[in-house]
């Protein structure tokens, strides 16, 4: 027997006595695009790492790193958070999906569930996503009854499904309540950057909108529409209630709450598999935020009504006739999208002026 | 393409906001560095200065109040910088990146808590008659007190190094410190007040932009401003109203992008996002192709340690 067996089998024996320690405790790691102080997507997520830790008390613990930008250097902090023990890890943006699979391939023992992505390359990799558009048509509904110019904002991300699809279904809820309602829509390339947010809210506002609907997480564009007055917005990814009544007159809120400790639990039970969840209104991991005084009885009655409509499942804000942007036919009268398509959403519905982005 | 639709007002008006906080910060960072002297923290002296200015405004209601906190305790953070670099001797490359790290950390255990909280708003200052001319009423004169400040510091400190004995005595440190010191110039403490003068600014700067500009705190909301001031000051070759046009010029380029997108231009906004740090590159070309071979712009004696025993 030379050092080196002997030194793979004391390797071996220490890998046996960690993993066997790990099992009393679940360890439940988490990736964070932004910080939990920012008011919306990043604050959400860690207020659900929270509701983990509250209700399995001493059988979990979680750790998280924040402000991971997405890249290569996710690559190296879920390497790294891998490496530390964790059972299980959530990275959550879209933008961490290659680097998701890249480590997952490199730790097969360890569990990961990446949020609105769709790569699953290993048996070892879920995704999860919320039905977002769900609570995009709710907004788009009021957005449309309340605006006076017949301008609606809309400051985007990235140009990436996900928001492409939130683009889309407000505006066609809009449209059907209102038929002059016009989309300006601004891409400002970053999830977080209240400056930049606020600068894009101030050139729609400049432009004579008055309604902006943000799929960014920070309050900004709420503070600037404070600030102008008479415009509104919506709560996005929290409920951002520091600015009801108004400009936030209602909200968009992420609940992953209940997803994280079904999985821990799976993790906890060895019953965790790799599953593609995609749930909304209907389970509650889409929420409405509560639609404040300054929208007209009759307008919060209609939203009211959609809301239990998607709960139900009698609606879906995808339902023909629907056009693509250059006038070919998408969904024919009565159909209803299907979620492959959905998921890989590259195109705006008829009626949006503009590119997207490539 | 239609630039028609892009209205010039907005436009310049909403420049002047974007722009404030860099030159708020560049102008501060130009008088340190005429004294000789290299501060990288203008990021992290830039967001304790929002998050300061922040609490100060939130607590008093006053915004007046919050930016006074913030110039104090930009100024503060500069004292510690100039402290460990100009008694101590330390070295100015470092001190200047840990005090951003500093600062970075300090605002977001300071600011847990002032998330969603609204500040009181900063009243914008019309002008009398002048803000009425219709026009430029709008673009130059309907702005708040911050901006016209920020223009009346860069006529101030141009005038204060071009024609005053005191500017004359921090250039003199900034280019020899030891003739200066021969001369009977205290150069550390000269180098001190410029520090101080360079971190309330930043101070300002960064209460700007968490009570104007955006308005609201939030972790890390200054993302790199603080850089760009600072790339701002090699931009203007050291010279005060450049760092109006570079300042100005970088904000109009934010400004413009988010316009002509509203607009429905199609200019690929990557472009015009790189526009800034392209012209940038340029114009350091340009200014040292002119100038010959070996010229540099910068004060001669730039992050070189003082010691009265050299």
């Amino acid at each position: 027997m030379n050092l080196k067996t002997i030194l793979t089998g004391a390797t071996l024996a220490l890998g046996v006595a960690v993993s066997a320690q790990a099992n009393e405790v679940v360890k439940a790691g988490f990736i964070y695009v932004g910080v939990p102080g920012d008011g919306g997507w990043t604050y959400e997520h860690d207020q659900s790492r929270q509701a983990v830790e509250a209700y399995f008390g001493d059988e979990v613990e979680t750790t998280y790193v924040e402000s991971v930008p997405e890249g290569p250097d996710a690559e190296r902090v879920m390497t790294q958070m891998a490496l530390t023990g964790v059972d299980i890890i959530f990275t959550t943006s879209f933008g961490y999906m290659e680097a998701t699979n890249n480590v997952a391939a490199k730790f097969p023992n360890v569990k990961f569930e990446h949020a609105t992505g769709f790569m699953r390359n290993t048996p070892n990799v879920s995704t999860y996503s919320a039905r977002f558009y769900e609570g995009r048509a709710v907004i788009g509904t009021i957005a449309g009854r309340m605006t006076k110019s017949n301008k609606i904002g809309y400051i985007g991300s990235f140009p990436i499904p996900e928001v492409i699809r939130g683009i889309n279904s407000s505006y066609l809820s809009a449209k059907k309540v209102n038929p002059d309602v016009e989309m300006k829509v601004v891409w400002v390339y970053t999830w977080f950057d209240p400056a930049k947010e606020a600068d894009a809210a101030q050139a729609l506002i400049d432009d004579g909108v008055d309604v902006i609907l943000q799929h960014t997480d920070s309050t900004a564009p709420l503070a600037k529409a404070a600030d102008a007055g008479g415009v509104i917005g919506f709560g996005q990814a929290s409920d951002m209630a520091a600015y009801a009544p108004a400009p936030r007159v209602s909200s968009i809120i992420d609940n992953w709450a209940p997803y994280y400790i079904q999985r821990v639990q799976d993790v906890m039970d060895g019953t965790w598999e790799s599953t593609d969840t995609w749930d909304g209104i209907s389970t509650g991991m889409v929420k409405i935020g509560d639609i404040t005084d300054a929208v007209p009885a009759d307008v919060k009655a209609e939203a009211m009504d959609l809301i239990a409509q998607m709960k139900a499942g009698t609606f879906s804000p995808f339902t023909g006739p629907i056009n693509k942007q250059d006038g070919s036919v998408w969904l024919a009268d009565g159909e209803v999208a299907d979620d492959g398509t959905l998921a890989g959403m590259n195109f705006y519905v008829e009626g949006i002026v503009g590119d997207i982005p490539n | 393409m239609d630039l028609s639709s892009i209205d010039l007002v907005t436009l310049v008006a909403a420049l002047m906001v974007a722009s404030t906080p860099i030159l708020l910060a560049a102008i501060g960072e130009l008088v340190v560095e005429k004294s000789g002297v290299l501060n990288l923290g203008v990021e992290g002296m830039m967001i304790t200065g929002a998050i300061t200015g922040f609490m100060g405004a939130v607590a008093t209601g006053s915004p007046v109040f919050g930016f006074l906190f913030a110039a104090l305790s930009g100024a503060g953070m500069a004292f510690l910088f100039g402290f460990l670099t100009q008694y101590l001797l330390s070295n100015q490359v470092a001190t200047g990146l840990a005090l951003t790290l500093f600062g970075l950390g300090l605002s977001s255990m300071l600011g847990q808590g002032y998330q969603g909280v609204r500040p009181p708003s900063t009243p914008r200052l019309d002008i009398p008659v002048l803000s009425d001319i219709p026009v430029l009423g709008q673009m130059f004169f309907s702005h708040d007190l911050m901006v016209y400040l920020s223009l009346v510091l860069i006529v101030l400190v141009w005038a204060l190094l071009k024609f005053t004995r005191a500017g004359l005595i921090l250039r003199a440190v900034g280019e020899s410190h030891d003739a200066a010191h021969a001369l009977g110039f205290k150069v550390v403490r000269i180098r001190m007040l410029a520090i101080m003068f360079g971190g309330a600014c930043a101070g300002l700067g960064g209460a700007y932009l968490s009570l104007v500009r955006v308005p609201q705190w939030a972790d890390g909301m200054t993302a790199g401003a603080g850089w760009i001031a600072l790339a701002i000051v090699v931009f203007a070759s050291w010279k005060p109203v450049w760092i109006l046009v570079g300042a100005y010029l970088f904000g109009g380029m934010t400004v413009l992008q988010l316009k002509l997108q509203v607009a429905n231009i199609p200019v690929p906004v990557e472009y015009l996002s790189m526009a800034p740090f392209v012209i940038t590159i340029l114009v350091m070309v340009v200014v040292s192709a002119l100038r010959g071979p070996g010229f540099v712009g910068a004060p001669a004696a730039l992050t070189k340690v003082f010691h009265a025993s050299n």
